[in-house]
């Protein structure tokens, strides 16, 4: 049966026997043979894709084809002779490559993306050593500095990646091509700046860029700046992704674990206190479990009016998306503030005031996987006369990019431990990173607290793994408990959707934007379209879980001590201040 | 913060698009020929009917705007009453429809691209309207006028003035 559908074929000297079906390009890959791509992106297990066969780089010659083929979008056939080096072909892709470069800026050394760059990778794949259609007119495009986004349209090379992502994966619809021929760019809608449209920040367009035509914006000169300045008092604030990632800067492999190493770094690096969102993260369970809690068991006392399912607020793009598409709706999320937000707000009033700092001497630095939270730390909201409760953030690359610039040898560093009181953490902080685990760390205090018992089993399997929707039904003392799982914002939309047609089943849902969570997160390292990196963070999200001595956050003691000294309950009038926030009706339409 | 959009279509001109989008079913494979009928109702398709054909047809606003950049029959700036065509092509060209052009900017004080003042008249440039025979030609809306001369345009356009 299985014979039935295999098919058999030549490329170059291999003879190749995959399922029908299977692509020229997918087919090479089984016997080594690594065609180069350039448009081509395929995150397989999550739905990020882009196969348009534009930019004709992978293209092949075929035995009795006249013209070459594209191996990204051609199909196997029986009997197929196929070469993928013939002298042809390769003179075919270097041409291609040069007319890219022949309305390509010339500025590779000073390039965001210079070393990380896929064209760059292409040009010294191919041995180019010139550029023979170059000193032509370059076609004008825009350029746009947002909060979180650089934007750089002269490096385009029109591979629209970041077109389906933004459409496809996110649903978010800002990015299309505009005009025709020559004049034609990518741009936000109606050719208007992002800050004027629903972008959301989310950065998955600058994810898979394979050039420097969308990039993060830089805060790390400001931080050079601010750690240099004796008259100011810098603390940092890694998110519980960063540590599983920020390795592969350094040629570590995708999943080695460097909290350790991070803690020393960021303290080499000149900052005054090297603190961990993961303790935010903690604190968030708290404020966010107990918010679950009151609206549970308002539901069950027969309240009509209770506002569920309760939506998760960790995330900043997931935040503009519901301010920008679902104002009507503004009432289920939990009004918690993101870790990061708490971290800040708990460092600028509690430690603050211990320390005897003022507030104004004080620069938090939240160093993220993420690039919405750089716009995220900019809203008016997380202000106190104008002085932000986090003042920037960086990201996971740009921390790696500073190390590097400050003479650290990062693998060789040794391990330290996170300053206290705002460094302790508990391994539902450190989940936070990955889809279902904000849920997991809810569903571990929540239960606990609600039922009174210990929990049997502290892994909530049903929400793990990078299935777009996932379910799962926890047993609350008799009580079923429906939750669900939302990764990617075309995935949040469906469930938003469900939500307005009063078609959803569920009590708590949690949304995180990026693919696989915030270890797929646009600060993060480029993945380069390979989802053995996400994997390998995921599975190193969960070894980190594992070896902590606490696992929930109720019961992380400095989480416990902070209550005690200075907040009083979870959601009381302290925490309702300081921890808790309001959304915005911020549609277009 | 960002501001809200002004709707300025008047309620008429949002009802009409909805029924030209319902009438194709909403269907996002239909957007080409619901931009057609728009612009043949409204004369162009501004940002506002834009965003409503996109929520209608259930395709992102930027998915819209890159269809009508994309074909240089779709324009977002308001045409004249008599749009002016003036056709560039080969043989109108050496017959000298470009002297033609020149004398219509002349009266009119516009530019290709631009519609006069009092909104009678926009100016445009076409390549081959197929009626090479009659070259050199212009077309005023509907009409076609062949084998012209520069001193013939004045009267062509206080004619067409004076229709309304």
């Amino acid at each position: 049966m299985e014979e039935k559908n295999m098919i058999t074929l030549t490329i170059d000297k291999h003879e190749v026997t995959v399922p029908a079906g299977t692509m020229l390009l997918d087919a090479a890959k089984t016997v080594g043979i690594s065609i180069p791509t350039l448009c081509h992106i395929d995150l397989e297990g999550t739905c990020v894709q882009n196969m348009p066969a534009s930019c004709r780089i992978c293209v092949v010659e075929i035995e009795g084809r006249r013209n070459l083929a594209p191996a990204c979008a051609t199909r196997v056939t029986p009997g197929m002779v196929v070469h993928t080096n013939s002298a042809r072909v390769i003179r075919a892709r270097k041409t291609v490559a040069e007319l890219m470069l022949s309305d390509h800026p010339n500025d590779c050394l000073t390039c965001p993306k210079c070393s990380d760059c896929e064209l760059q990778r292409l040009v010294m794949r191919f041995n180019i050593r010139q550029m023979p259609y170059n000193g032509g007119e370059q076609s004008e495009r825009k350029q746009e500095l947002t909060p979180a986004i650089s934007r750089n349209m002269e490096k385009c090379v029109y591979c629209r990646r970041c077109e389906s992502v933004c459409n496809n994966v996110q649903s978010v619809g800002v990015l299309s091509a505009i005009r025709r021929g020559f004049n034609t760019t990518i741009a936000p809608t109606f050719d208007k700046m992002f800050t004027d449209t629903n972008c959301t920040y989310c950065g998955q367009c600058v994810a898979v860029c394979p050039t420097g035509a969308l990039t993060e914006h830089d805060y790390t000169n400001q931080l050079m700046d601010d750690l240099t300045n004796p008259d100011k008092v810098v603390i940092a604030q890694p998110a519980p992704a960063v540590r599983f990632a920020l390795g592969e800067e350094f040629g570590m492999p995708a999943g080695t674990i460097v909290t350790g190493k991070m803690a020393t770094a960021l303290r080499d690096l000149g900052f005054d206190y090297a603190f961990d969102t993961d303790f935010a993260a903690d604190l968030t369970i708290m404020e966010e479990g107990t918010e679950i809690l009151q609206r549970l068991n308002k539901f069950l006392a027969g309240d009509k009016d209770v506002k569920l399912p309760i939506m998760t607020s960790c995330c900043p793009a997931w935040v503009n998306f519901y301010e920008h598409e679902f104002p009507d709706l503004l009432d289920y999320p939990s009004t918690a503030k993101s870790p990061a937000q708490m971290f800040g707000a708990v460092a600028k009033t509690y430690w603050a005031e211990k320390m005897g700092i003022p507030r104004e001497k004080l620069v938090v630095v939240s160093i993220m996987p993420c690039l919405a939270k750089k716009y995220e730390a900019g809203r008016d909201e997380f202000k106190v006369n104008g002085n932000p409760d986090v003042d920037y953030s960086i990201s996971t690359r740009e921390l790696g990019r500073l190390i590097k610039r400050a003479n650290i040898d990062f693998a060789n560093l040794p391990e330290s431990d996170f300053d206290s009181p705002l460094g302790e953490s508990t391994g539902a902080g450190a989940i936070f990173g990955i889809t279902g685990g904000v849920m997991e760390a809810a569903l571990r205090t929540v239960y606990e607290v609600h039922t009174g018992k210990t929990l049997p089993h502290l892994e909530f399997n049903d929400v793990r793994g990078f299935e777009g929707i996932k379910e799962a039904t926890i047993d609350l003392n008799g009580f079923e408990l429906k939750v669900c799982v939302a990764h990617t914002l075309s995935n949040a939309r469906k469930v938003m959707n469900a939500l307005r047609a009063g078609k959803l089943n569920y009590h708590v849902v949690e949304v995180m934007a990026c693919p696989g969570g915030c270890i797929g997160g646009a600060g993060q390292p480029y993945h380069h379209g390979n989802i053995e990196i996400l994997k390998a963070r995921a599975a190193a999200v969960y070894r980190e879980d594992e070896g902590k001595a606490l696992r929930k956050s109720h019961q992380n003691p400095d989480i416990q001590k902070l209550y005690k000294e200075f907040l009083g309950e979870p959601c009381g009038e302290k925490s309702h201040h300081l921890l808790h926030t309001h959304y915005f009706d911020k549609s277009i339409h | 913060m960002k501001k809200k959009e002004e709707i300025k279509l008047a309620c008429t001109v949002v009802q009409q698009v909805e029924e030209i989008c319902d009438k194709h079913g909403n269907k996002p494979g239909e957007l080409i020929n619901v931009l057609h009928e728009c612009q043949a109702l409204h004369g162009y398709l501004p940002e506002e009917m834009q965003r409503i054909i996109a929520r209608k047809l259930g395709v992102p606003a930027s998915k819209v705007y890159g269809v009508v950049t994309f074909y240089s029959f779709f324009t977002m700036t308001p045409k004249g009453k008599h749009p002016i065509s003036v056709c560039l092509g080969t043989a109108c060209y050496v017959r000298g429809s470009e002297r033609l052009l020149e004398e219509i900017k002349r009266i009119l004080n516009i530019e290709v691209g631009e519609t006069t003042p009092d909104g009678k008249f926009s100016l445009d440039c076409l390549r081959c309207v197929g009626a090479c025979g009659l070259a050199p030609v212009v077309m005023i809306g509907e009409h076609v006028y062949g084998r012209l001369d520069v001193k013939d345009i004045r009267q062509i356009l206080e004619t067409t003035a004076a229709q309304d």
